[in-house]
């Protein structure tokens, strides 16, 4: 792998930037592997990576049926934090921060994490409640968090709506100063790199159809175009088409998949520069280097696997952040689109064994998959390489869902469920 | 956006008239004390997600405030047809869809 540097930058401006390596390969998939992936997104990815890098584990393959991270990985509003109320949870999630904190240098290519804060605001009494309460269970797990009024959160936010004339007035908010955002494709782009750099086969453009279980065990899978794959262990990491592998391997996950919408504007000179989210009113925004403000809210309330949700869910996603942000008002939205996110009742994640040995699931993310992207991989990794989940991993098997023991995130996991 | 027709005020309206509801034709296990803990946790959170022909409910929420059936296709988003509560579809989704 070419090491990425400032005198790299230089030495090819010499050639016109015309002789830089191709990224990765472009394989041809062998007959046999360790371990396949199903899903090349930012999860996939990960996992890939780290069971190379970490695990030893480089006979590995990820199959992925359009391009590299084209899915939700692509469509997500980037928002990195780790401000969850129960442990479970907050362990996973804090795990996923410390890499994030180190991911640039751990890759050699660029993510653009930015620590620029996440607000989570409150407008009523049980709001602030409800925050006082998440922000001490954060701080007991060792996760920065701060409960700020209303003037503290003015001083962060200039032309955030402060005042009492709102419809639901600001009484004050979370404040996380290690949360922020990421460059969504240089995580897939960066952590597909370093895999392929440890030999991990990347194949793209290959669907796989179904599932090959002999007595019980996974030992490969069926794809259209390279037929018969064989692995010792396969994980698959598809988010809204969860369900759909599931039905392959003959059980069923309490996953639903909505639709997810997003939108961002035109570019405006920097306005702001931190992460503002309201469960109340309903929406969060932050604003790319770029400089368009990303958008989003809520999920479409029907299932679908369109990738494109309803006109009348981005109107209401838009009243939430005009109602927070008045200056924003004559904004002109550039794009908007869908993605599909696979949800759990409990707002968690599934990493888990499933009824088929060797099968292993990493699914359920819902609307907020990506903040957990090098976690999610890292853990899922070691669970893969030594067939026994992780103990991160662990509470989140989708077997709790027989057994009760829920980790009901529904407050921390924020505006979109 | 949905254009969705109600069954009890024989109108079409707008989708944002309506919500949608979840999953059709779950049936309460009829002696739940009965129930192993895997089948009434299959009962609470386990829902159909197929990509293709699904039955849910959707509640004409701004509208007559009553339920009906709606079967649709997920990955087109075409609507097939609506019933009311207590009928049953006639558009099923074939063996292949529902492997």
């Amino acid at each position: 792998m070419q090491h990425y540097s400032g005198f790299g930058l230089l030495k090819h401006s010499f050639s016109h930037h015309e002789n830089w390596q191709r990224v990765w390969r472009n394989p041809t998939p062998k007959k046999k592997y360790d371990v396949i992936i199903v899903g090349g997104g930012g999860h996939g990815l990960a996992t890939a990576y780290y069971l190379a890098k970490e695990f030893g584990v480089t006979n590995v393959a990820v199959i992925e049926k359009g391009f590299l991270g084209g899915g939700n990985t692509a469509r997500n509003t980037t928002i990195v934090r780790s401000n969850y109320l129960w442990d479970e949870a907050a362990h996973l999630y804090e795990h996923a921060m410390k890499l994030w904190e180190g991911l640039s240098q751990d890759l050699n290519y660029n993510v653009m994490f930015s620590q620029r804060g996440c607000l989570n605001l409150g407008h009523t009494l049980q709001d602030m409640r409800d925050i006082e309460r998440r922000v001490n269970a954060n701080r007991l797990n060792g996760i920065d968090g701060e409960v700020l009024d209303a003037k503290q959160v003015q001083e962060i936010v200039p032309v955030l709506d402060c005042s009492d004339r709102a419809r639901y007035p600001v009484m004050g908010a979370s404040w996380q100063p290690r949360a922020g955002v990421a460059r969504h494709d240089a995580v897939a782009w960066g952590f597909a790199r370093g895999a392929d750099a440890h030999g991990v086969d990347l194949i793209q453009q290959t669907e796989v159809e179904d599932l090959i279980i002999e007595d019980g065990t996974v030992v490969g899978v069926r794809t259209a175009r390279y037929g018969e794959i064989r692995a010792d262990r396969v994980g698959c990491v598809v988010a809204g088409n969860s369900s759909v592998m599931a039905k392959m391997a003959g059980f069923e996950l309490p996953l639903e998949s909505h639709p997810l919408q997003a939108l961002v504007s035109e570019p405006i000179k920097p306005i702001l520069d931190t992460v503002v989210m309201s469960n109340h009113v309903h929406g969060y925004a932050s604003q790319s280097d770029k400089g368009d403000l990303v958008i989003g809210a809520g999920i479409d309330g029907y299932n679908g696997y369109g990738q494109r949700g309803s006109y009348t869910t981005i109107e209401h996603t838009i009243q939430a952040i005009v109602e927070m942000f008045p200056v924003f008002s004559r904004v002109r939205m550039n794009r908007q689109w869908g993605g599909i996110v696979d949800t759990c009742p409990d707002a968690c994640p599934i990493i888990s064994e499933t009824p088929v040995k060797n099968l292993f699931f990493n699914c359920g993310w819902g609307t907020g998959g990506f903040k957990a992207t090098p976690g999610s991989g890292h853990v899922f990794a070691a669970s893969l390489a030594k067939g026994e989940m992780h103990p991160l991993a662990k509470p989140f098997s989708m077997f709790r869902f027989h057994n009760g023991a829920l980790v009901d995130e529904h407050g921390a996991a924020g505006v979109a469920h | 956006m949905f254009h969705i027709y109600c069954p009890h005020c024989c109108e079409y309206r707008e989708e944002e008239e309506f919500h949608a509801a979840g999953q059709s034709h779950i049936a309460r296990p009829l002696d739940p004390d009965a129930c192993t803990d895997k089948e009434w946790g299959e009962f609470m959170y386990f829902r159909a997600n197929p990509r293709g022909i699904h039955h849910e409910l959707w509640v004409h929420a701004a509208g007559c405030r009553k339920y009906f059936n709606v079967t649709r296709d997920t990955q087109t988003y075409e609507i097939n047809e609506v019933y009311k509560v207590g009928e049953q579809p006639t558009v099923v989704a074939n063996a292949i869809q529902s492997k």
